[in-house]
């Protein structure tokens, strides 16, 4: 089990490197000079050179980008030219925070609804409420979350008024007020999830319903509750935990427009702004960091199997 | 064993038995699995239903469990002291499982839950049942697998499933079914997943552990040989409908009905343990004939035999009339 | 060898039903059908935007700005005073030209390289796997906003940046197509009879991952509209005044408490297409990937 584990560790290490040399790469591929947009467009030729060099612009292609990973992992990402701060400090500890929480509230949301629709469905299988939860995922997985967000806004910040348009309260410094702030986005963003995972749910369970054991489990006079929820939701974990780590990299691009709908200041927000200002370190900074937290929660993933199912740990 | 065989003649003059079944008939969709099967089982009485593969011995089982999904059933099954285990609502069903009566399953490796540790599924059953602190539930725990022959009993319950091997999972199984001290056990082919040699082990395992604690077994078995050598009585059932049933010995010598004795020729035969199917197949739910379901495979079938069923009715003797063994058959041997 | 006897002791497959099944499938997924109508609909109304629609698209009048639907505009105007019905039928053409050529781009990159990695083998075929797997470890829109941020914005450089973020998941699933077919005998025995490998590839590989990749294709122009409107939601795909959805969707939201038909018209058109092709592409996946078959 330790074997596999380091051998997944490794495998991640290198599609990190792959990762960081193509966002190193864009870097290299964007238009435009960046010397010349750092100095403005009076220069002598002198502090062009000047700054080349300083910036050790004229090494190699593998020099260079070792230099640049030693600075990144140092936590020098470099500035942002247009604002003129630490692309850090923007980066890391003011927008991955927002979209961290943003992207954290929608899952546990999706999760604490998603569940028991899906468990519901299975049990009523082929009913009326089955046919209708069934309706209802289809939708949600189709559904642009952009559009549900903004009729969100228009029926229960405007009509009904009641919670605010937009904008963000770090929960971390005023709890119900994060809260209040996150509940439009929280479920603009799960509504997907909640869609998807009621799906999963009710499939997997289904299936899981079917085996010996929970016939096994009703046999020796386990209730019904105890035999659904007990018994088999325990053992739909495993297909759950890892299309959810699969699904991350969507839960990841739905934040960033579910940031612009209700102007939250996360990864997504300043994705745009970079864009639109052609700030290619930002750019690469928010690549790098959703690139390491796909990766990461996939390493996570596969490493938790042993405990989510008994039978994938090592044979006594 | 005592002398049950040349046990006398009429029906069950011991006390009140345990469970009456009356009328059994389960429909699924069109198909009628099981047709009017009757049988009574006498306390600390181990009965033997045998028969092929879809001859509808599980499903009783199950259906005494009332665990059959998506089946219509009818009929009677009156358990002592409880009622008519068929119409009870569910939520005293739920109370009866697991305490009066228990089941264990074909195969234990299917049967336990992976996610959870062997001992965590047996001491969650004890508590229910038996209503045992956690402490008391554990060393109850350790004394049934010391029982029941689980050799380390205190390590293996945090074993999962799967670190066991097949007849320590069915082991398993057995104390959890006689966790709750039912007076009715029923062992569902109970070894049909397990090696031959341990075949035996388990089905003497299983009687012992029952006759211990005076509580009646109906065994699902599709070997005679095992049936007659374990149980006490015998019902043979060909295609949901009972052909023949008595004193084990009475109906392994003196079989009347041209099924049972083609199970038992098949088995003579063979030479192996495991019965091999007779001659022919069971016809399908939908072409089920009118008459006696077996005449297009009986050798003695009779024309009557095609248009009219028989009645199962109970096999005389010229000196003592009627005994304790009915089959159902126009032209018996 | 006996083949021809062992052919005779086959028992016939139950022929009849294939066929029946095929010639029914729109009596057997009646919201296939209706999807599929609804999808038809749309290329129609795209493909005679200019018969179709009451107004010139770009067409701004200042007289007429912000009115909620009426006859004349039946789903109403925009904050340049543009017939929101004329610009959401032209709409249609700029989503699905968008999806359907970024489509074919990624699925083009996807085949050679998932060919590249299933046919290598060695480190070549490793390294390539671990390009596909980063590639996959960005979500599509992070990638096309990484596309668009060296590329620029515009309708083509739309098509090309969706087209690039896609080639992830096509690669993969080219790749275990290949690696099925290679584990085939057939393969083995071509390259043992020295046909050369070119033509081995062409005759007995491609076919096997041709018919899987027009499936996944159909599934995805879904997903290639959805980002590339996304893009132009963001404000950073196609530029004002193109009459595309996610564009016409960003400029509604800042009017939304007192035009919300600005964001909701041209959202619901989006919607109900990718609606009516999610459920299109779950029926062709359901009816023809030979993977979801074998397990029915």
């Amino acid at each position: 089990m330790l074997r596999q584990a380091l051998g997944k560790i490794a495998q991640t290490l290198v599609v990190l490197f792959f990762v960081s040399v193509a966002s190193f790469g864009l870097l290299k591929l964007a238009p435009g000079d960046p010397i010349q947009i750092m100095l403005g467009s009076e220069y002598s030729q002198e502090s062009y050179e000047q700054l080349t060099a300083q910036l050790g612009l004229d090494q190699p292609f593998l020099a260079q980008y070792a230099d640049w990973a030693l600075r990144f992992v140092q936590g020098d990402w470099g500035t942002s030219y247009v604002a003129r701060t630490d692309i850090y400090t923007y980066a890391f500890k003011e927008a991955l925070p927002v979209t961290l929480t943003l992207a954290s509230f929608s899952l546990a949301f999706a999760i604490l609804i998603g569940v028991p629709l899906g468990v519901i469905s299975a049990v009523k299988k082929d009913t009326a409420f089955d046919a209708g939860s069934a309706v209802l995922a289809l939708t949600g997985t189709a559904f642009p979350s952009f559009l549900l967000g903004i009729l969100l806004i228009w029926f229960f910040a405007v009509k009904l008024q009641l919670f605010p348009v937009m904008g963000y309260i770090s929960p971390w410094q005023d709890f119900w007020g994060g809260i209040y702030h996150m509940i439009l986005p929280g479920l603009t963003l799960s509504t997907y999830f909640i869609a998807m995972i009621t799906r999963l749910t009710r499939a997997t369970l289904i299936e899981v319903m079917e085996q010996p054991y929970i016939a096994a489990a009703r046999a020796r006079g386990e209730p019904s509750w105890r035999v659904i929820w007990v018994h088999g939701v325990r053992n739909i974990a495993m297909p759950l935990v890892t299309i959810l780590g699969l699904q991350l990299g969507t839960l990841l691009q739905g934040t960033v427009l579910t940031e612009t709908v209700f102007n939250l200041p996360g990864i997504g927000q300043m994705l745009t702004s970079a864009v639109l200002g052609r700030e290619y370190m930002v750019v690469q900074a928010g690549v790098m960091m959703t690139a390491t937290l796909f990766i990461g929660v996939n390493l996570l993933v596969d490493l938790s199997y042993p405990f989510l199912d008994p039978r994938l740990r090592a044979r006594k | 064993m005592n002398d049950m065989t040349s046990h006398p003649v009429t029906t069950q003059d011991a006390a009140e038995p345990i469970l009456r079944l009356e009328g059994l008939t389960v429909h699924r969709g069109a198909a009628k699995i099981l047709d009017r099967v009757s049988l009574s089982l006498g306390r600390g009485e181990t009965l033997a239903l045998v028969g092929e593969s879809g001859a509808g011995k599980s499903t009783i089982a199950t259906a005494l469990m009332r665990l059959l999904d998506g089946a219509r059933v009818e009929g009677r099954a009156e358990l002592d002291g409880a009622g008519d285990l068929l119409a009870l609502p569910e939520r005293r069903m739920v109370r009866l499982r697991g305490s009066r009566l228990s089941m264990i399953f074909q195969d234990a490796g299917s049967a336990l839950n992976p996610s959870y540790t062997v001992g965590r599924q047996l001491t969650t059953t004890l508590r229910r049942t038996l209503g045992l602190s956690r402490a008391e539930a554990r060393a109850k725990a350790v004394e049934l697998f010391t029982s029941v022959g689980i050799n380390d009993p205190d390590g293996r319950m945090s074993a999962f499933p799967h670190q066991l091997s097949g007849g320590m999972q069915q082991r398993v199984m057995v104390a959890i079914a006689l966790a709750g001290n039912p007076d009715l056990l029923l062992a569902d082919e109970p070894t049909s997943a397990l090696d031959v040699t341990i075949q035996a082990q388990i089905v003497r395992l299983i009687l012992a552990q029952t006759r211990a604690r005076g509580a009646s077994c109906i065994f699902v078995l599709h070997d005679l040989a095992l049936a007659s050598q374990s149980c006490d009585r015998i019902v043979v059932l060909y295609a949901g409908q009972v052909v023949e049933s008595g004193p084990s010995r009475e109906v392994l010598e003196r079989s009347r009905h041209p099924y049972t004795r083609q199970l038992k020729s098949c088995v003579l035969e063979i030479g192996s343990k495991d019965l091999t199917a007779p001659e022919g197949t069971v016809p399908p739910h939908s072409e089920m004939p009118v008459g006696c379901r077996f005449a297009t495979r009986c050798p003695r079938a009779l024309p009557r035999c095609a248009g009219e069923a028989p009645p199962l009715v109970p096999a005389r003797d010229d000196a003592t009339g009627p005994l304790d063994h009915q089959f159902a058959c126009w032209n018996p041997e | 060898m006996s083949l021809p006897s062992s052919d005779a002791a086959i028992p016939p497959l139950p022929r009849a039903k294939a066929p029946r099944g095929r010639r029914s499938m729109f009596l057997r997924r009646p919201f296939f059908t209706v999807a599929l109508i609804v999808a038809a609909a749309y290329v129609l109304a795209a493909t005679f935007a200019p018969h179709v629609a009451p107004f010139d698209p770009v067409k701004q009048d200042f007289m007429a700005m912000m009115q909620g639907p009426s006859l004349v505009h039946p789903l109403g105007t925009d904050s340049y005073g543009q017939d929101i019905l004329s610009r959401v039928i032209y709409g249609a053409r700029y989503a699905l030209i968008i999806g359907i050529f970024s489509v074919l781009i990624g699925a083009a990159g996807g085949l050679v390289i998932g060919l590249a990695a299933g046919l290598s083998g060695g480190w070549l075929e490793w390294a390539l796997m671990r390009l596909i797997d980063s590639i996959l470890a960005l979500p599509s829109l992070i990638l096309a906003v990484a596309f668009i941020a060296i590329l620029g914005q515009g309708v083509d450089k739309v098509v090309v940046a969706v087209g690039l973020s896609m080639i992830g998941p096509f690669a993969r699933t080219v790749r275990a197509d290949v690696m099925q077919v290679r584990v085939q005998l057939f393969i083995e025995a071509a390259q043992l009879m020295s046909i050369p490998y070119l033509r081995v590839v062409w005759r007995h590989v491609l076919p096997n991952v041709i018919f899987p990749l027009a499936v996944q294709v159909t599934i995805r122009v879904s997903e290639a509209i959805l980002v590339s409107s996304s893009l132009s939601f963001l404000g950073i795909g196609v530029t004002p005044p193109t009459p595309d959805w996610g564009l016409m969707i960003a400029e509604g939201r800042d009017f939304v408490s007192f035009a919300p038909w600005m964001s909701a018209m041209p959202g619901f058109a989006l919607a109900l297409l990718l609606i009516a092709l999610s459920i299109v592409g779950d029926g062709i996946r359901e009816e023809f990937d030979p993977k979801l078959r074998r397990g029915a």
